[in-house]
């Protein structure tokens, strides 16, 4: 096989979720000597950019988002200490979170699986995650978004709650704070005074990539 | 497992004029789902400005569709949940005589339903956490009303059956015996989540659906929908589901009842689970069925 055909294979397999393909042209791919870096950006992220755009447009499913998810995530573990070898950064590193009071995590795990599938770095904090535990979590591992997911009308206050324990921290500035979940709105999102919302796993995605994008031209003009 | 040595449960709700008894024996009990504004921008806008006209057309075209409760759910952020639940369970009643389902997640909200609704209302609902169960069972008791428990405790929504039992366990031994709440009146909800996210999660609902029928003999509803999220052709597989279900031991869902598919599977399944005597309503809603086409048809060709 070519370098062209290993990576047209790895975007197509990837699309169609088969996961045990996936990990076996990767590992091809590596006995030939090819980049970890041209993997990740030439076929697997712009793969998954696929599968959400297909998922927006209503063409693909969740089981289907699911499938691609999680054959990427198969290559990335392979990938990933040769990425950090190489000195690939991922596009960014997201901290997730279910709010506290609340355990639903459905739309959190699907959010998790296209941002990893984006190339960001996701740590998931799971559900029930209260303030103290979200300031320690950024204070530990510095990440550049935070994602507050809730799914009730009584737990959505605790964005408020979480945005209020960030800024006694000091670290309301240092990151970005994304809000989703099925009640949430744009609305609610400016009320409580996070950066973004989003309605769904490809639209945090655009968001997430355009707030980023936003604060890195902002901090290279103060440079 | 052997036969259930109880009876099996019957949960009576009502409004000021008409009587739904909810039971395993019965007709399934079609809760309609419609008036929710979750996910529905042009209606909470509405509801944000004050403007409550578009819940008179839900309640029109579910009662029209052949439900036989209405969940009633305000839950729009920065309103005043309490008030606008206030408003729109008399709105409801005002233009129905079916019984109420007062659906919310804040406790002032489902106290403000409750003071407004003539009759006796089904809560939505209640969890085996300790916090929730201590805000809300008084309301039930105190309202003299029935509730809908989810077996989700503060950690987690359990995906194994065993677990969601013990939750079961749990709430209805506290709500009998710590607020004096009828068996009856507490109606359970086994956690239908969606199949395109986990395909076992069928199997175990349905798992949990014949325990909580064989060890308590306990009324149970769900989010039918819930099944067919994130998938094509959602109608096709609640009509599916709710079958499944109900031949398992689900005695009510709150669901889609203005889509012909979906109720028609429902009665469909009472008729052949022996709940439709001489298939009366069967052959009744054939009937206003046809008339109804052939009314079409008629002002069709006619004029």
């Amino acid at each position: 096989m070519t370098p062209e055909e290993i990576l047209t294979g790895l975007y197509e397999q990837t699309l169609v979720g088969n996961g045990p393909e996936v990990l076996s042209l990767t590992n091809q791919a590596l006995e030939m000597g090819m980049a970890p870096g041209t993997l990740l950006f030439d076929a697997l992220i712009p793969s998954l950019e696929e599968v959400g755009a297909r998922f927006e447009r209503g063409d693909f499913f969740v089981p289907e988002m699911l499938i691609a998810g999680r054959a990427m995530a198969g290559a990335m573990e392979r990938l990933r200490p040769l990425l950090a070898d190489t000195g690939v950064e991922t596009i960014g590193k997201f901290l997730m979170g279910t709010v506290q009071g609340d355990v639903h995590d459905i739309g959190k795990n699907l959010v998790n699986i296209m941002l990893e599938g984006a190339g960001f770095e996701v740590i998931d904090l799971g559900v029930q995650v209260k303030p103290e535990k979200f300031v320690a979590a950024i204070e530990e591992h510095q990440p550049d978004i935070v994602g507050f997911s809730a799914f009730l009308t009584t737990t959505m206050p605790m964005f408020k709650a979480n945005l209020n324990a960030l800024e006694k921290a000091g670290l309301r500035d240092q990151v970005i704070v994304l809000v989703g979940g099925a009640p949430v709105t744009q609305e609610y999102a400016d009320a409580v005074g996070a950066d973004g919302y989003a309605a769904d796993a490809s639209a945090t995605v655009k968001k997430a990539k355009d707030l980023l994008a936003g604060k890195r031209a902002l901090v290279g003009a103060a440079r | 497992m052997s036969a259930a040595a109880y009876a099996l449960r019957e949960t009576v709700i009502r409004s000021a004029t008409k009587e739904v008894v909810i039971g395993h024996d019965r007709p399934f009990c079609i809760i309609g789902e419609r008036i929710n504004p979750t996910g529905r921008k042009v209606f909470q806008e509405a509801l944000r400005a004050g403007d409550l006209s578009l819940v008179t057309k839900d309640v029109a075209a579910q009662v029209a569709g052949g439900a036989d409760v209405l969940d009633v759910n305000m839950g729009v952020p920065l309103t005043d949940e309490a008030e606008l639940l206030e408003k729109a369970i008399r709105l409801v009643q005002a233009h129905t005589d079916l019984p109420v389902c007062i659906d919310s997640s804040v406790v002032d909200a489902l106290e403000a339903g409750l003071a407004a609704y003539q009759g006796r209302a089904l809560v939505n609902s209640v969890t085996a956490e300790d916090e929730r169960m201590e805000q809300i069972l008084p309301l039930v008791k105190k309202y003299d009303a029935a509730v809908i428990a989810l077996p989700n405790d503060a950690d987690e929504i359990p995906m194994d059956w065993e677990k969601r039992i013990e939750l079961v366990d749990k709430i209805v031994r506290v709500a009998t015996q710590d607020y004096g709440i009828a068996i009856d009146d507490i109606v359970i909800d086994p956690l239908a989540m969606p199949i395109g996210a986990d395909g076992s999660v069928g199997q175990s609902a349905l798992t949990t659906i014949r325990e909580i029928k064989a060890r308590w003999g306990l009324n149970m509803t769900c989010g039918a929908s819930n099944v067919s999220f994130g998938m094509p052709g959602r109608h096709a597989i609640n009509a599916a589901w709710l079958p499944l279900a109900m031949g398992a031991g689900l005695t009510s869902a709150i669901m889609d009842a203005r889509t012909p598919q979906v109720v028609e599977s429902v009665r469909a399944a009472d008729l052949l689970l022996g709940h439709d005597e001489w298939g009366g309503t069967w052959i009744r809603r054939y009937r206003a069925k046809q008339a109804a086409e052939q009314a079409a048809a008629a002002a069709g060709s006619g004029a």
